[in-house]
């Protein structure tokens, strides 16, 4: 790593190594493509959305690891009731 | 007192895995265990060069197997070492020669015999690695800090953990101690970190790896060797001793120590 790397901020090989393989072992092991995993993530926000209303743009999703297990984690902020009743106050009820 | 068998192997080829089994049978020998290698890479023998064994064989494992001689005959005694022996791999024959049967009765004869068997797999998940793991108590994992071996080390503990042959302990081959302090090297906890599983051994990269090869002595004889250092090491933590791991990474050279003695490390 020269000291002109360094100055324009180029990451050291070892960091783009372990950074690559996280992404690439986590495929490995689950079996799940990006692509896969970008659609479960929009098949988990259809079904919750069924029954709250959620804040999609504040929501987490992703893998994490413990030890040799793969955890999906998702944390998906819930709008809270006085707000969604003063949005839907104004269209006509659903039911 | 039945004997401990030990599989070395790795997924991706070129790794270390003769290597580590060859320099672990000696180091457990040269500690007066009695010690049976097993070379599980059925037509692609190199086990027996790397032990400096190769003007001595007679029969090999598919003749035992075969019934055209018996276990002992093709027991071949190290002249060093004399409670060191080798199974040789055959040479012409491929591995559908053998299967994952033939080498549990085998090392089942074998257990009463030794302390340790030590089977040196192919690279690959295939037969030969099937092979090669199904007898095992234990299996070590080999890899090197460099993205491919990390890879497929993984995949092999994650066939390892689906085939009830617990994760394995790793050994981390070929570190470069001073492409990790210049950050160009998956250091050895970075390794650790992506395949979190026991760690039993870090070895450098050695040039003495490759003298010892061309002279069939492993390093592990050569008392002044670092990789030779390495490797006994492990030996002792597979006797279930104790022993601190090297401190490869922090600076060594000259020039490193006297910048740490400025303050610039
Ligand atoms: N610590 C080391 N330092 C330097 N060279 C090494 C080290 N370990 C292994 N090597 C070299 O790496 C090469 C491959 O080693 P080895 O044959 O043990 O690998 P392997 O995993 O058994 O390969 P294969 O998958 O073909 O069976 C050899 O040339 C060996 O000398
Ligand atoms: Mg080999």
């Amino acid at each position: 790593m020269s000291f002109l790397d360094k100055l324009f901020g180029k990451k050291n090989s070892a960091d783009s190594a372990k950074e690559r393989l996280q992404l690439v072992l986590i495929h490995d092991r689950t079996d799940l493509t990006p692509a896969e995993l970008e659609s479960l993530r929009d098949d988990l926000i259809a079904t919750v959305s069924r029954h709250v209303e959620i804040d999609v743009t504040a929501m987490q999703f992703g893998m994490e690891h413990d030890g040799r297990t793969q955890r999906l984690v998702a944390d998906i902020p819930i709008k809270s009731a006085a707000r969604r009743r003063a949005s839907s106050s104004r269209k006509p009820k659903a039911r | 007192m039945t004997a401990q068998v030990i599989t070395v192997t790795s997924g991706k080829g070129g790794v270390g895995k003769t290597t580590a089994v060859a320099n672990l049978a000696v180091a457990l020998a040269s500690n007066g265990s009695r010690v049976v290698c097993i070379d599980g890479d059925i037509g692609l023998r190199n086990l027996d060069v790397i032990l400096g064994l190769e003007n001595r064989i007679v029969y090999d494992i598919v003749d035992v197997i075969e019934g055209r001689c018996r276990l002992k005959q093709a027991m071949i005694k190290d002249k060093r070492l004399p409670n060191l022996h080798l199974i040789p791999a055959a040479q012409t024959r491929d591995k559908n020669a053998v299967s994952a049967s033939d080498m549990t009765r085998l090392t089942k004869d074998l257990r009463a015999e030794c302390d340790f068997i030590l089977i040196d797999s192919p690279a690959g998940i295939e037969r030969g690695f099937k092979n090669a793991i199904a007898p095992a108590d234990r299996v070590l994992v080999v890899t090197n800090p460099e993205v491919s071996a990390v890879r497929d080390a993984d995949r092999v503990i994650g066939i390892l953990e689906a085939e009830d042959k617990g994760p394995g302990a790793l050994i981390i081959n070929r570190l470069n101690p001073s492409l990790v302090r210049r950050q160009e090297m998956l250091s050895a906890d970075d390794v650790l970190d992506l395949l979190a599983i026991e760690l039993i051994g870090i070895v450098p990269e050695d040039e003495g790896v490759l003298i010892g090869s061309n002279r069939g002595a492993p390093v592990a004889l050569d008392p002044k060797s670092k990789a030779g250092e390495a490797f006994r090491n492990i030996a002792r933590r597979l006797k279930g001793e104790e022993v601190p791991f090297l401190d490869l990474e922090s600076g060594s050279s000259l020039w490193e120590r006297i910048q740490k003695l400025a303050g610039r490390r």
